[in-house]
């Protein structure tokens, strides 16, 4: 194998010399080193080239590439798996160098060899390519060289291959006669019961792609059974993916048969005894409700949810817990409220009490979406002690998925409702030991700030932010600073210039340097929002002032800051006082104090 | 923050991930879960799940006290009275109900230990069945989805203080000099065997333990499920290297696979060729290959053993796959080479040795000072010292450069005296040879570098030889 490849090699390159030194033309110089790096000893030499693939196809003219480079390229196959997974990429796009559709087959072999190795990822990508051009392949080739190739791969030795081919039937199927659609079914079939899991798990991931191009007669009587078939399988890792071929199924499926031919099976998985399995229905419950419509949903989906809000893994009860307000959404609306009262609320209830934290936070990041359901008086009776019993729940993520989702209570009952409560969740969490979960608060804050209205937020709230300016962590500063401009683009300068201006510029005289910085990053952030006369008037004294700082960190701060305003003041501002003041910073004895008092200098045209 | 979403990845999941492109495998499942759990439990359990209805246990008379007409009568309701299952993850529950099954467990592997004749046809399917329902179990979800088996403590079974004696009936009843493979095959079928293949993903040793014995003798006792057993295993590492990566239990089946190879019968089948180069060597690539690199060597080594003509797989193979960023594993790579070179046929070796040099070398010019010590200890290895000199020219050509390179640069004071070592070792099988490559070294290195040449005279290469001999009799 390798000797031939080599003298095909040979050829090649001496192919690209010789037109080179026909034509006594140097330019196809460099397409005789990237051929030659094809077969470079060092791997990234080999892939540079190979990421080079189209350029040398190119130089190359369709028809050599065709008799030449494409021969080479099949013996390549022994190579590295990265530099596989390159080749079988650039294949995918190489019709138009072979000569466009007409010559497309000309890619197969290289290909199908791809697809049998053992490296899932470059199987993948070879099978990728290969549906893609199977597009540009004509119908009578499509019969002549696609179809032969999938039912090479199909019956091939190893599991590699025929995993492949699972992925194939789908792209050929509504091109080919019906002789060969009756083939391509039975060779499906084949593999649905293969002796190898990971060939039934490949086949039960397509099964729903293969369903959906098959005529509703084949449909219902072969992918049915070999449905039923999977569903059931020895292997819950096969069983798992037969829920997902349900959702496809059952959409394509007349509702009057879904009661006989899916609803069994579907039932039958809702209470596999593997959790696996339970948690894919659950995972997939919205698809499925979706697929089987309102009437099937009522009268089975129902209490199936129910169970899985109940189940014994906490994974399952968390996956269904996520489908909660979807699930309630999508329900039929004649009746939908009284479901939801008699069947999924008591479940719901225990679910805010549930042992396992992921559970109480899945469910806490969707519970408030609810109250747009069920309507003004029954969040208020009903859901209101739900979200009251989160936000105290021990866990902050619980809390914290609560207070991110406040809009959508905020529209039914107002957010007034919640306020007694809500405050002392947000005190705590604005002083949790973990900087992620004040961080997290903090992000919230404007959201919290505009449903809550100035009032309030002035009363409760404005002491948190301003704490959180002084915090030990420095994301936790930065982000309060990014705060403060946001809660000024909601409230307005004049809001800020009585509350909050006073109180970052009063922090340039403490004796912490952090602190003295945290001033000047807030003015960075604040200037714009506030306007020129404030910045002006207020903060630009201050940061003149501090460029006497004994830190230098706090000076070169005072240059950044500086650059930073500049365009917000006026240009006698600029010129009679910051002018001065960053020529002097350029010539301070520290090296970074000059270097930024200088760029500020050029970026502000002061020179 | 974390997310909500919390999808469930237990070791025996079909997991994948999502920074690996590979991961549209075939299930969807990622294989990180992004909860932590907070409070953990240390026992976990899905077992109790479906115990349909809970049955009252009554005390049954004791065995030994049975007269000997109802001695099967009596052993075939205990048997059935061990099908009950209890919640152990509520410790208090039904204390009453969990000593009888635990005394009444006692006695019977007491009695199956002990007495003879106990076992008769009608108890088998009894106590397969009773064996069944205890042991075959989904496997919870992993109470720590990003369970290191190396640093972290494993979940251990709730249920063990019933599981582990009907684990213990088990091997006895397997044991037993009254043990019929005739009447058990009925019974221990090839669905049988499957489930019991997929408990060795348990997270508890305890367990895997237990199931790693009784594994190797149903495969020693029942002959037709030989074949099967091995093909599950298969199936098992291929899932593990190409779609999971997660199973715990590897260790252990490579246990059984070492003494299982080393009853291969020669020729070697075709099988077991392909056994060793599409799943063992690939298996080499798993992240967690610390955890049963022992066992794996001991399976490769084994191989050769029976057959020299697969050396030449298993090296190209190994270097094929050979770490390219993880030292800990190159490590364990060069440790498994020297045991392969420690029982190579020299003719096989001749095979390997360019390729294998050419690695050998680059190891030794790794930074880190352990991969490189690993490389350089082959040198204190007689046989494989014997086959390096019997392939100086071949070899000494592959590695000098790199040898003469790195005595100079690198930091590790110890590299440096055992590469002294090497050299001398190297210039005493064949000092012509070596100063042949060192006067080309020389020329070549001049033709790189105009400043400050290694050696500018003949003066400071006799230095270096002299360096090499003063410096090797110190170490």
């Amino acid at each position: 194998f390798s000797r031939c490849a080599a003298q095909q090699r040979h050829s090649v390159t001496a192919t690209v010399s010789k037109m080179a030194g026909a034509d006594g033309d140097d330019s196809l110089y460099p397409i005789a080193v990237l051929i030659d790096e094809l077969r470079n000893e060092d791997v990234q030499l080999r892939l540079n080239s190979i990421k080079k693939l189209s350029t040398i196809a190119l130089a190359l003219g369709v028809e050599r590439t065709r008799t030449e480079l494409l021969p080479f390229l099949t013996d390549t196959i022994y190579d590295e798996d990265e530099v596989l997974l390159a080749l079988a990429e650039q294949l995918g796009n190489f019709t138009m160098l072979v000569g466009g559709p007409e010559y497309v087959h000309c890619l197969l072999p290289p290909l199908e060899s791809l697809a049998t190795v053992e490296e899932t990822v470059v199987r993948d990508k070879a099978v990728e390519s290969l549906r893609k051009i199977s597009q540009e392949h004509s119908p009578v080739d499509l019969e002549v060289h696609f179809e032969p190739l999938v039912k090479r791969l199909a019956s091939g030795d190893w599991f590699t291959s025929r995993t492949s081919a699972c992925g194939l039937f789908s792209v050929c199927y509504p091109r080919v006669s019906s002789t060969v659609k009756a083939e391509i079914r039975q060779h499906f079939r084949t593999l649905c019961s293969d002796d190898t899991p990971m060939v039934r798990r490949a086949a039960a991931s397509k099964l729903g792609e293969f369903a959906k191009v098959l005529e509703l007669d084949y449909v219902k009587s072969d992918i049915i059974s070999l449905f039923t078939a999977l569903a059931s399988d020895e292997q819950d890792s096969v069983r798992l993916l037969a829920v997902e071929a349900c959702v496809s199924i059952a959409t394509l499926l007349p509702q009057e048969d879904l009661e006989t031919l899916v609803m069994p099976t579907l039932r039958q998985a809702a209470e596999d005894k593997s959790w696996r399995v339970r948690y894919m229905v659950a995972d997939k419950f919205s698809e499925l409700q979706k697929a089987v419509g309102p009437e099937i949903t009522k009268n089975d989906l129902v209490p199936a949810f129910q169970n899985l809000l109940k189940d014994c893994e906490a994974e399952v009860r968390a996956a269904a817990a996520n489908k909660v307000k979807e699930f309630c959404e999508n329900l039929p609306e004649d009746n939908r409220e009284q479901i939801i009262m008699t069947h999924i609320l008591p479940c719901v209830k225990e679910l805010v009490s549930d042992t396992n934290q992921h559970v109480k936070s899945a469910l806490a990041s969707v519970i408030m979406g609810l109250s747009t359901i069920l309507g003004k008086d029954n969040t208020i009776e009903h859901l209101l002690p739900l979200f009251l019993a989160q936000l105290k729940d021990e866990c902050p993520e619980v809390r914290l998925n609560i207070i991110s989702n406040l809009d959508c209570v905020n529209e039914v009952i107002g957010i007034r409702q919640l306020s007694q409560s809500l405050l002392p969740a947000i005190v705590e969490l604005a002083e949790d030991a973990k900087w992620r979960v004040r961080l997290a608060i903090i992000e919230y804050m404007p959201l919290l700030a505009g449903q809550l209205g100035v009032e309030f937020f002035d009363e409760k709230l404005n002491t948190l932010c301003m704490a959180w300016l002084i915090d030990h962590v420095y994301a936790i500063r930065e982000a309060a600073t990014c705060n403060l401009m946001k809660l000024v683009e909601k409230f307005g300068a004049e809001w800020a210039q009585n509350t909050i201006v006073p109180k970052v510029l009063g922090m340039a005289n403490d004796p912490n340097y952090l602190h003295r910085m945290t001033t000047l990053f807030c003015i960075n952030a604040l200037s714009e929002a506030c306007g020129q006369e404030i910045t002006t008037k207020q903060m630009l004294p201050v940061v003149l002032k501090m460029s006497n700082d004994q830190v230098a960190n706090v000076r070169f701060n005072v240059a950044k800051s500086l650059q930073k305003i500049g365009p917000v003041l006026d240009s006698n501002a600029l010129q009679t006082e910051v002018k001065p003041v960053l020529e002097k910073l350029a010539t301070d004895t520290d090296m970074d104090v000059k270097y930024f008092a200088q760029e500020a200098i050029s970026v502000l045209a002061l020179a | 923050m974390e997310t909500t979403k919390l999808p469930p990845s237990s070791p025996s999941s079909p997991t994948t991930s999502f920074s690996v492109p590979s991961a549209e495998k075939v299930d969807g499942f990622p294989r990180r879960s992004m909860r932590r759990a907070r409070q953990r439990r240390s026992h976990s359990s899905s077992q109790f799940r479906y115990q349909s209805s809970q049955v009252e246990l009554t005390p049954l008379p004791l065995l030994k006290d049975a007269p000997v007409a109802e001695l099967h009568d009596l052993f075939c309701k205990k048997l059935q009275q061990c099908c009950v299952l209890f919640d152990f993850l509520d410790c208090v529950a039904d204390l009453k109900g969990k000593e009888i099954k635990r005394a009444a467990l006692n006695e019977l592997v007491e009695s199956v230990a002990t007495s003879r004749g106990v076992l008769i046809e009608p108890l088998y399917p009894e106590a397969i069945k009773m064996i069944s329902v205890n042991i075959f179990r989904t496997l919870p979800p992993s109470e720590n989805p990003e369970f290191d088996p190396e640093e972290d403590e494993p979940t251990l079974e709730a249920s063990w203080p019933h599981l582990q004696l009907v684990y213990e009936f088990f091997l006895r009843f397997l044991e037993s000099p009254d043990f019929q493979p005739s009447m058990a095959k009925r019974y221990v079928d090839q669905k049988f065997v499957l489930q019991l293949l997929e408990l060795f993903d348990s997270e508890d040793p305890r367990e895997r333990e237990y199931l790693k014995t009784i594994l190797h003798r149903v495969y020693g006792k029942l002959l037709g499920l030989r074949a099967y057993i091995r093909k599950q295993i298969n199936n098992i590492f291929l899932r593990f290297i190409y779609e999971t990566e997660h199973f715990n239990g590897v260790a252990e089946l490579l246990e059984i696979l070492g003494s299982i190879i080393n009853g291969f019968a020669l020729p070697l089948k075709a099988e077991h060729k392909q056994f060793l180069v599409r799943v063992l060597i690939p298996l080499h690539t798993a992240k967690s290959l610390s955890i049963f690199h022992a066992q794996l060597a001991y399976c490769v080594v084994q191989f050769m053993e029976k057959d020299a003509t697969v050396t030449e797989y298993i090296i190209r193979g190994l270097l094929k796959y050979w770490p390219k960023t993880c030292t800990q594993k190159e490590v364990m790579f060069l440790g498994e080479i020297e045991e392969i070179l420690d029982v190579i046929e020299p003719s096989q070796f001749i095979r390997v040795q360019e390729p294998l040099f050419k690695q050998i070398a680059a190891c030794i010019s790794s930074p880190h000072f352990q991969v490189a010590e690993r490389a350089l200890y082959f040198w204190n290895n007689e046989y494989i010292l014997s086959l390096i000199e019997e392939n100086c020219q071949v070899i000494l050509p592959l590695v000098f450069a790199t040898l003469y390179r790195v005595s100079k640069e690198h930091w590790n004071q110890t590299i440096v005296s055992l590469i002294y070592n090497v050299l001398k070792t190297f210039m005493e099988m064949n000092s012509k040879l070596f100063d042949d490559l060192t006067a080309s070294y020389k020329v070549e290195k001049q033709k790189f570098t105009d400043a400050t040449p290694l050696f500018s005279s003949v003066d400071s290469m006799n230095q270096f030889t002299k360096l090499i001999t003063v410096n090797s009799s110190t170490t």
